[in-house]
């Protein structure tokens, strides 16, 4: 069965079809791409998939749970993690911080036991402290870790948002555009760094991207989106050949 | 590395500066070496820095804007001198449950003002805790078990520096404790971007009632020893200037900083005493001092000398530590 299996997913805003349709089922441990021209309703997917927003048609299943129209808590609870497009860090805390907001539902203290510094309150602080400075050696951060995260230059702030994600333990890891605004280096550095992610962490990984260099190095399938239905999908480089694909990039 | 108890060097020291700052005032007022009037000023000082601190947790580390805090500690002081006056305990007995009863009744109030606030940000949210301090003031204005306009009286002053003393410490002990704990972070991963934090699986509703209650609570109790220390608790002394007074002093030792907040309290609350002497032209200066107070706070380079300041206070902390032979350093 499918990690993650997406049936008619499908979502109107007002009179706009923005989604229409989509089907995607994911194998467990697969790198999975969603590529289309810009407005083609990738992000909008990923919305849907977090419970940003509530699909109106169809619905989705990780590991056979339906978890469509769930709340983002829920759904980040059930196993699914996201970085997102337009960087969201915890600007004003520290990089250390960022990842252990990710680690706070795997720590079990209460209140009472943080306001009276409670034993369980050092050992919980102590394994999220050990926890979160070991993602951050596998990004390379693990130096910079009381460092304001604003203060990250803009490559290793995507990969502190990546760690943050992974921080909150989940199955399926969703990247929105990982390589936007990177040079050509830092790219060939975020495919390893991905690819990385997934055998280190048996990690299942969908995600978009415009960088058609990246998506056809680390991914092994793809679905390309176009007005908001599927245009094509199956193995990266059938679908990149596609002249169905190549047109609704490129034009006629 | 030791597990359990980490009383380390750091905080040993900060505890004996603590004790320490209360026995010399202790041992001045003792000594009649103060004022009746520098006294009281203690008193204020200290109700300004609970305020202060509490409200910092809201509006600095939550990011919420609110401007109701007069409300709670209204709330709480009425609560709690409504019980000294109407119960005859004896004194160690009784003012320690008033304080605790002002605490609770503050915090259910601030569930009742947090729940709206779930809904609300920003401007919306300051314009419906503003209209929770006033709505506040007008019932008891009219409410005659309290005395209504004319103030509830004859309440026994309990308040002295040791009480006040103490509650500053439990207040900014409890409030630290939970800025540095996973509940800390989830509210101010609220405050930094919410969308992120949501995707993270914080449950935020949760944990922005936590930050209101628990502010609501210790404005509750501040509220207590304020009216302990009067004698008469007036509608109108918690009116909506005093509100924009604590969020005065929130601003100016700067959003999320426990030590600024302290510090801008104790300058806010004996501004206006040392500037008596100009009579008429006291609130202008006032006025003109907090605007300089401002800008200079604001300016970058009085930023980087309160950074020196502090990594300087850092640096000699860590080297009396080392000093005594044990080296933990870390911990920030």
């Amino acid at each position: 069965m499918a990690l993650l299996e997406i049936k008619n997913l499908g979502i109107t805003f007002g009179g706009l079809r923005a989604v229409d349709d989509f089907n995607v089922d994911i194998q467990k441990g697969q790198l999975y791409g969603l590529i289309g021209p810009n407005g083609a309703g990738k992000t909008t997917v990923f919305n849907m998939l977090t419970g940003v927003y509530k699909p109106t048609t169809g619905y989705f299943t990780l590991d056979g749970q339906n978890l469509a129209g769930r709340s983002p808590i829920e759904i980040n609870r059930k196993g699914i993690a996201r970085t997102f497009q337009n960087i969201r860090l915890f600007k004003d805390m520290s990089v250390i911080d960022n990842v252990k907001v990710g680690l706070n539902n795997s720590q079990n203290y209460s209140v009472i036991e943080s306001i009276f510094r409670l034993p369980r309150y050092f050992k919980e602080e102590k394994l999220a402290t050990e926890r979160a400075m070991e993602l951050l050696k596998v990004f390379d951060l693990d130096k910079e870790s009381h460092y304001l995260s604003s203060n990250l230059p803009y490559g290793k702030q995507r990969k502190l948002e990546i760690a943050r994600a992974l921080a909150t333990n989940p199955k399926l890891l969703l990247l929105d555009e990982p390589a936007a605004g990177m040079n050509p280096n830092e790219t060939a550095e975020l495919m390893k760094t991905i690819r990385f992610v997934r055998d280190k962490f048996d990690m299942t990984i969908l995600l978009i991207e415009h960088d058609m260099k990246l998506v056809a190095g680390i991914c092994e399938k793809v679905s390309v989106l176009n007005f908001g239905t599927d245009l094509a999908h199956g193995d990266t480089t059938t679908v990149l050949n596609d002249p169905k694909v190549i047109t609704a990039y490129l034009g006629e | 590395m030791k597990k359990g108890m980490k009383f380390n060097v750091k905080s040993l020291i900060t505890i004996v500066l603590t004790i320490l700052l209360y026995a010399i005032i202790y041992i001045m007022i003792d000594n009649d070496l103060l004022s009746r009037h520098f006294k009281g000023l203690l008193v204020s000082v200290g109700v300004n820095i609970i305020l202060a601190v509490s409200l910092n947790l809201t509006v600095g580390f939550l990011g919420n804007l609110t401007l109701g805090h007069a409300g709670f500690m209204s709330v709480g002081a009425y609560a709690g001198c409504l019980f000294t006056v109407k119960m005859n305990l004896p004194y160690f007995i009784e003012f320690p449950i008033a304080l605790i009863i002002g605490g609770i009744v503050a915090a259910i109030f601030g569930v009742i003002i947090g729940v709206p606030a779930l809904r609300l940000r920003g401007d919306y949210l300051a314009i419906v805790t503003l209209a929770f301090g006033e709505i506040i003031r007008s019932i008891f204005n009219n409410l005659s078990l309290i005395g209504g306009a004319g103030g509830l009286k004859n309440i026994s002053k309990y308040t002295d520096f040791t009480w006040v003393y103490l509650m500053i410490i439990i207040t900014i002990l409890v409030i630290a404790n939970l800025v540095k704990s996973r509940h800390g972070r989830a509210i101010c991963s609220i405050r930094d971007n919410i969308i992120a934090s949501e995707s993270l699986g914080i449950d935020v509703v949760y944990h922005k009632l936590l930050a209101f209650v628990v502010a609501a609570f210790f404005a509750g109790v501040a509220g207590v020893l304020y009216g302990h220390y009067v004698g008469i608790l007036k509608p109108t002394t918690f009116d909506f200037n005093k509100s924009i007074e604590i969020l005065v002093i929130v601003v100016l030792g700067g959003m999320g900083s426990l030590r600024g907040s302290v510090i801008s309290a104790i300058i806010i609350t004996v501004l206006p005493e040392v500037l008596r002497s100009l009579s008429d032209y006291r609130m202008l200066i006032y006025s003109l001092v907090l605007i300089a107070m401002m800008l200079l706070n604001a300016s970058p380079s009085f930023q980087n000398f309160k950074e020196n300041v502090k990594s300087g206070i850092d640096a000699i902390k860590i080297k009396i530590a080392k000093l005594f032979g044990r080296s933990r350093s870390e911990e920030a």
